[in-house]
């Protein structure tokens, strides 16, 4: 299909898919990945979606975006893509801006009309000159020749249209040599119970195709290489979806069901969905009245004996502190997952930030400390939510889980994992026979790690009482006793500072000479990774290290960052993973990289920063 | 379930009860001590959850599993608990400001779920804990702490609230009737779903005598009526009252006077599915008509835990996996050699 066309070999290329919310962008992102996965791609998404779910057609505020970068050494989604799809002028405006200099803009020019560009705000009639666009435009009428594939299909003009998405992922799959079958397949999938939709997406999706190979003269094109991946089976995977996988592993490796208490709220939603699903695997999934539901009930099945979890975003994060509160107190096993979003209040609900790190580890009346982990990736979300359990459950204690609706939503090829490759989970348990010798009382701890015993109602011989009440040391009564409080407080303090003992050390990427550390923490890993490399290639060797367990730190965290002469933390928020540091270890100069957009670092702004930094002080 | 006979005293935990000397509490929770001994559902497989306030003490008294948690919540901890571990029998405590006021979401959807519960409501309308501030049950104009002029605002009627939000067992007693507070708490805790037991309790630093109008050993037969399945709907000192319908609504009536006969009078039918009698003979408030104490509604339904557990079996049955990873590979997979 290619040989005649022009070919430029890249390791990595970047799609953004844009139109109206109802334009279907998600789904032929979607697809695109999928297909791109299946002949052995790395792959990074980024869905970039409106908060309405219908805003006005053809408006700047109903824009639906999802970005997706495919090849080899593909760890973000790019910063800017190299060709981009809108459907309507709203999706230009919206989106021209992310195009590389010498990408490609495809648009449906029957979406252009006069009252199109008034509806997107345009003032004059040439749209493009309006922009500054200097990309190459291809103007497909993807309108009209979705009409004409589909003239004798019988279905009605708004079905029809809305396969239009279908012409252009056509379209692209011909623009990078995918493999039309994959993509028929996964259409078979999606429409499986609509048959006559799937003849008539699949017509289009082959009209789109051959009419990208029939107008090819005028276009460059791309092959994109594989990269031979390690060995093993392999399945797309978003960080929601992960998340939820990842509990079940926990599940699986402690011997304790699954229960997931939880309530809608974006862009946390997927998780509730998914486990929601996963009843064939035994696991009960409640959607309950509210976000303080959600906590409270998993804090009753903790309390019953099962590996508990709610799943949440900012705001309802904040509704549930009080119940996190209670499991701090009563020294239950809780995972609490917070995909965070732009904020404060209802904020930006489908944008991505790193803002409730402090609202995490101090969130709570009193001195109420908790473990802290953030996943890197979307598939590190598997990992950091199996190890959420793990320390939750170790260390009977709340653990609450960091993802971001970045890494939530975006995708990648994922391994799946053999069965040994996660460790066995130990809960905490007391036997009847063992309480019996010892005169149990439901405070006792273990004095190494400081964790309480966990006693499953239902077994004779354990019944006791527990409480949101301050309680004594030695008996579990209720207590006032204030040096008794106080004693309780530095012991629940330092249960958690002992989890240090009980993680992995931080890991330093490392270049020869450096004397600058770039730090990050959670989902911009991929973005901030990549500026470190970028910036070695360019000669400037920058270290990068990266926090996932925030909560207790990595305990050789002050002796790797005093190695530096300049340290750089680079977070989504204004500081507060920095401060946080900084409290910590006062004695280090820390330098600070912050973004607040509700979008993710782009590479070339990190790199940049990150060398301005060092010019400033050399 | 053990056959093993229990007493009283297996339920009593070895603290020493703090509440205020002759608070109504304190005859709830012999009550219960006895009830959970008829019952026989043994110690450990029994679980205590409540919320706060005093009546929410009550679990450090049992000598079962307890959980004393934080404000309004108790509902949906004890939710959770249950369809964690539905082997254990619930119990949740709740007054009328825990259970109506902060917690008065989750009683409501804990109700219209059916989860199989059972929900004592201490109502003394009162804040009693905090000293004295009006509750979500004290009548318009009541005079406290927080409403020196009088409430503006009208009161929750409990078994109103359960009936709005589709409940299927509402049983009511007094502190002081502790034979029938013993019976009604059976019969919650044989019930299947979600049991509310309203029972009428006296505050005796902050509300004393509230319910003194119900409760005076002068007027309590004529102000009540002991309701029980299958019997006539009878009360007053010698029985010689009863109650019969009047249109769509109820009368109360002297049996063999104005043409009134036995016959008229009305038996109590616990299991009728239809609420509509339940509803009305719940609202009665002791001035025309008796208040009704013991079991008002008893009607079977799905509950929702086993609905639940119901759920999983059916799934696992028709396509569950055995792991975590035969089902991702049953899904869009592709491999690497």
């Amino acid at each position: 299909m290619t040989e005649e066309t022009n070919v430029r070999t890249l390791d990595k290329v970047v799609v953004r898919f844009s139109g109206d919310s109802g334009d279907g962008m998600q789904l032929v992102g979607n697809i695109f990945t999928n297909v791109s996965a299946g002949i052995g791609n790395q792959v990074s998404t980024f869905p970039d979606y409106p908060a309405e779910i219908r805003a006005p057609q053809g408006s700047l505020g109903g824009v639906s975006g999802f970005q997706v970068s495919v090849g080899t050494g593909v760890h973000t989604p790019g910063d800017q893509c190299d060709v981009l799809v809108a459907m309507n002028p709203a999706a230009l405006k919206q989106n021209c801006k992310y195009v590389k200099e010498g990408g490609v803009i495809i648009v449906d020019i029957d979406s252009f009309k006069q009252a199109d560009l008034d509806k997107a705000k345009f003032t004059t009639d040439d749209p493009f000159a309006e922009l500054g666009i200097r990309a190459q435009v291809l103007e497909v009428p993807v309108t009209t020749m979705t009409k004409a594939a589909l003239a004798e299909s019988g279905l009605d003009n708004k079905s029809v249209l809305k396969c239009r998405n279908i012409f252009c992922l056509g379209l692209v799959c011909w623009l990078f040599d995918r493999p039309l079958p994959a993509a028929v397949h996964f259409l078979k999938k999606k429409f499986a119970k609509k048959p006559a939709i799937f003849e008539a997406n699949e017509k289009v999706i082959h009209a789109g195709y051959d009419y990208g190979s029939n107008i090819h003269a005028t276009v460059s094109t791309y092959r994109i290489e594989s990269e031979p991946a390690r060995k093993g089976i392999y399945t797309d995977i978003n960080g929601n979806t992960a998340t939820a996988w990842g509990l079940i592993m926990a599940s699986e490796k402690s011997g304790r069901p699954l229960f997931l208490g939880s309530y809608p709220i974006t862009p946390a939603t997927d998780i509730l969905q998914e486990l929601a699903k996963r009843k064939d695997l035994g696991v009960k999934a409640l959607q309950m009245e509210d976000e303080i539901a959600g906590v409270c009930s998993a804090i009753g099945a903790a309390f019953a004996g099962d590996l508990a979890v709610t799943s949440t975003s900012g705001p309802g994060l904040a509704l549930k502190s009080e119940g996190i509160g209670l499991a701090v107190i009563a020294e239950l096993p809780l995972v609490v997952i917070d995909v965070q979003r732009g904020g404060p209040s209802t904020g930006l609900p489908t944008k991505t930030e790193q803002t409730d790190l402090m609202q995490a580890l101090y969130g709570r009346n009193g001195e109420s400390p908790v473990a802290v982990v953030a996943p890197a990736t979307p598939t590190d979300c598997f990992t950091m939510a199996f190890e959420a359990c793990r320390i939750a459950i170790e260390h009977m204690t709340p653990v609450i889980l960091l993802t971001d609706a970045f890494i939530g939503n975006g995708s990648s090829a994922w391994r799946v994992p053999d069965d040994d490759e996660y460790p066995a989970i130990r809960p905490h348990y007391i036997s009847p026979e063992a309480a019996a010798e010892s005169a149990w009382r439901p405070y006792h701890r273990d004095e190494n790690t400081k964790v309480r015993y966990w006693a499953i109602p239902g077994t004779e011989g354990l019944t006791h009482r527990i409480g949101g009440l301050e309680k004594d040391y030695n008996t579990g009564a209720i207590s006032n006793d204030p040096a008794n409080h106080e004693r309780m407080v530095y012991t629940r303090r330092e249960k958690i500072a002992r989890i240090a003992d009980d993680i992995p050390a931080l890991d330093v990427i490392s270049q020869p000479g450096a004397d600058t550390l770039l730090v990050g923490w959670g989902g911009t890993y991929g973005h901030l990774r990549t500026a470190a490399a970028d910036l070695a290639k360019e000669g400037v060797a920058v270290d990068f290290a990266h926090f996932r367990y925030i909560n207790p730190l990595p305990a050789n965290t002050g002796e790797v960052l005093r190695r530096y002469r300049r340290v750089i933390v680079a977070e989504l928020n204004t500081g507060q993973f920095a401060d946080y540091l900084q409290a910590k270890h006062p004695d280090i100069a820390i330098s600070r990289i912050n973004k607040v957009q509700g979008q993710p670092f782009m590479v070339s702004e990190v790199a940049e920063k990150v060398r301005a930094i060092i010019d400033e002080n050399r | 379930m053990d056959n093993t006979a229990y007493t009283p005293a297996d339920y009593k935990s070895d603290q020493p009860v703090r509440w205020c000397p002759g608070c109504g509490d304190h005859a709830i929770l012999n009550s219960l001590h006895k009830a959970m001994a008829t019952i026989g559902v043994p110690p450990h497989r029994t679980a205590v959850i409540s919320g706060i306030g005093c009546s929410s003490r009550l679990p450090y008294y049992m000598n079962t599993y307890g959980f004393h948690t934080i404000h309004g919540r108790a509902a949906a901890i004890a939710t959770g608990f249950k369809v964690a571990n539905p082997e254990m029998t619930v119990w949740q405590i709740s007054g009328d400001g825990d259970g109506l006021a902060i917690g008065g979401n989750h009683f409501i959807h804990a109700v219209r779920r059916n989860i199989d519960i059972n929900m004592l409501l201490f109502n003394n309308k009162i804040y009693g804990l905090t000293k004295g501030q009006y509750s979500p049950t004290s009548a318009r104009g009541f005079v406290s702490k927080t409403s020196p002029y009088g409430t503006t605002e009208d009161p929750f009627i409990p078994a109103e609230l359960v009936f709005g939000a589709r409940g299927n067992f509402f049983a009511r007693s007094i502190d002081v009737e502790l034979q029938i507070s013993q019976e009604v708490l059976t019969a919650a805790a044989r019930h299947h779903g979600t049991s509310v037991v309203e029972i009428l309790q006296n505050c005796v630093i902050y509300n004393n005598g509230i319910h003194n109008f119900i409760t005076d050993r002068e007027h309590r037969a004529e102000r009540t009526i002991h309701l029980v399945d299958g019997q006539k709907m009878l009360f007053g000192k010698n029985n010689e009252r009863g109650l019969v319908r009047d249109g769509f609504l109820l009368k109360a009536v002297e049996v063999g006077k104005e043409g009134y006969t036995i016959d008229d009078v009305l038996v109590h039918d616990a299991h009728c599915q239809s609420n509509f009698l339940h509803q009305q003979l719940a609202m009665m408030d002791g001035t025309e008509l008796p208040l009704a104490i013991g079991v008002i509604r008893d009607v079977e339904a799905p509950v929702y835990n086993e609905e639940v557990d119901r759920q999983v079996e059916e799934v696992r049955a028709a396509h569950g996996f055995d792991s975590l990873r035969s089902m991702i590979l049953a899904g869009e997979t592709w491999e690497v050699k």
